[in-house]
């Protein structure tokens, strides 16, 4: 029976596999037409591609930095803090993720300082 | 600060290693700052004076006022009212005596520590005043609040950094930790926005800023002033206008 419920699991995860590949893919191709729209000025395109992205493939971290740095562009700072946060929680390690986040928190940290 | 430099500066290096393994591309961005408070309603701002104190060598009420004007003119769309500065301690006074009978009219306290300046902050609450101000001016936005400029002195361990010689005669500069005398400023208050239509305070921001230099450098006090205030002109700047901060940001595949 155990063996059996085995089997079982590895056929589910096997068969997963090219499923999370492809969701992958997809998103990858979203990312990549988001940064050629985005080098080319048009934030709001490149926001809805990222975003498109991050639904097919909630665990792409890539998808979630780019997208802060758009939300951060437009002045939506509290998107972009959660952005960058997803994908820090992604990719703890990822110092070009990191680098972003602190110039973000900077420039965050300006707005809100001295209000009391 | 300096630890986030640090931080900085090193993930820079290991950003510079992740890149060369990375599809990654920088793109240069302009986060807009949008202004603390929507000023749209107004077409004029007064600063109408402060509530100051601390240093005799420095007359905060004046040179604020002053400088913000100065600031404003050059970097708001909202036209700068150019007018005597309010003396805001007497009429804080005026009010506190007026409010127990009138009897004895005091001259205002001199304010040489923060707590003293509770005594005068009534007059910001004063809406009628403030209205009476607003209909004096057409109904601008007014600019007021308090500053305490008080000097400092500290005993603290600085890192300095001293040559040595071995003995070949190498130079070699080592840091050296040194417990030693430091003067300097501080530099605290409140800008608060009022409603010239209304007179109701419309938003309120403290701050506090401070600089010590060595016990044998000496530094006027009026340029330390405005070294301090230099330090919260962008953050008083950001509540009445939108700004855009220029940076580069790193897009990832």
């Amino acid at each position: 029976m155990r063996i059996a419920a085995s089997v079982f699991a590895l056929l589910v995860a096997l068969a997963a596999a090219p499923l999370a590949a492809d969701a992958r893919n997809d998103a990858k191709k979203q990312v990549e037409f988001g940064i050629t729209v985005a080098q080319r000025g048009l934030w709001r395109e490149a926001i809805y591609r990222w975003e498109r992205a991050t639904q097919i493939d909630p665990t792409y971290a890539a998808a979630h930095n780019n997208l802060a740095i758009a939300y951060e562009h437009e002045g939506d700072l509290s998107k972009a803090r959660a952005a960058y946060e997803k994908a820090l929680e992604l990719e703890p390690g990822n110092a070009l993720i990191k680098q972003n986040y602190e110039l973000f928190k900077e420039i965050n940290d300006r707005t809100t300082r001295q209000t009391r | 600060m300096i630890a986030r430099r640090v931080r900085l500066v090193s993930s820079v290096a290991a950003v510079v290693l992740a890149t060369a393994c990375t599809n990654s591309f920088e793109i240069p961005i302009e986060t807009p700052i949008r202004p603390k408070l929507d000023v749209g309603a107004f077409q004029r701002v007064l600063v109408a004076g402060f509530i100051a104190g601390g240093s005799e060598d420095v007359d905060g009420n004046l040179e604020t006022t002053r400088l913000l004007r100065s600031q404003l003119r050059s970097k708001s769309e909202l036209r700068v009212i150019d007018s005597d500065v309010l003396p805001l301690m007497d009429v804080a006074t005026e009010g506190r005596n007026a409010d127990s009978g009138g009897a004895q009219a005091a001259a205002p306290a001199p304010i040489k520590e923060q707590k003293d300046l509770e005594a005068y902050e009534h007059v910001f609450a004063n809406v009628e005043y403030w209205k009476r101000i607003g209909e004096e001016y057409q109904q601008p936005l007014i600019v007021t609040g308090t500053v305490m400029f008080t000097p400092l002195q500290r005993n603290q361990i600085v890192q300095q950094e001293r040559e040595v010689y071995d003995s070949f005669g190498r130079r070699r500069v080592v840091p050296v930790r040194t417990y030693m005398e430091r003067k300097g400023f501080s530099l605290d208050g409140r800008f608060i926005f009022i409603d010239g239509r209304s007179g109701a305070t419309l938003h309120s921001e403290s701050f506090g800023e401070q600089i010590l230099y060595n016990a044998n450098q000496t530094t006027p006090a009026l340029s330390s002033y405005f070294e301090l205030m230099d330090r919260l002109i962008p953050s008083f700047l950001s509540t009445l206008s939108s700004q855009k901060i220029k940076g580069t940001r790193i897009l990832l595949q």
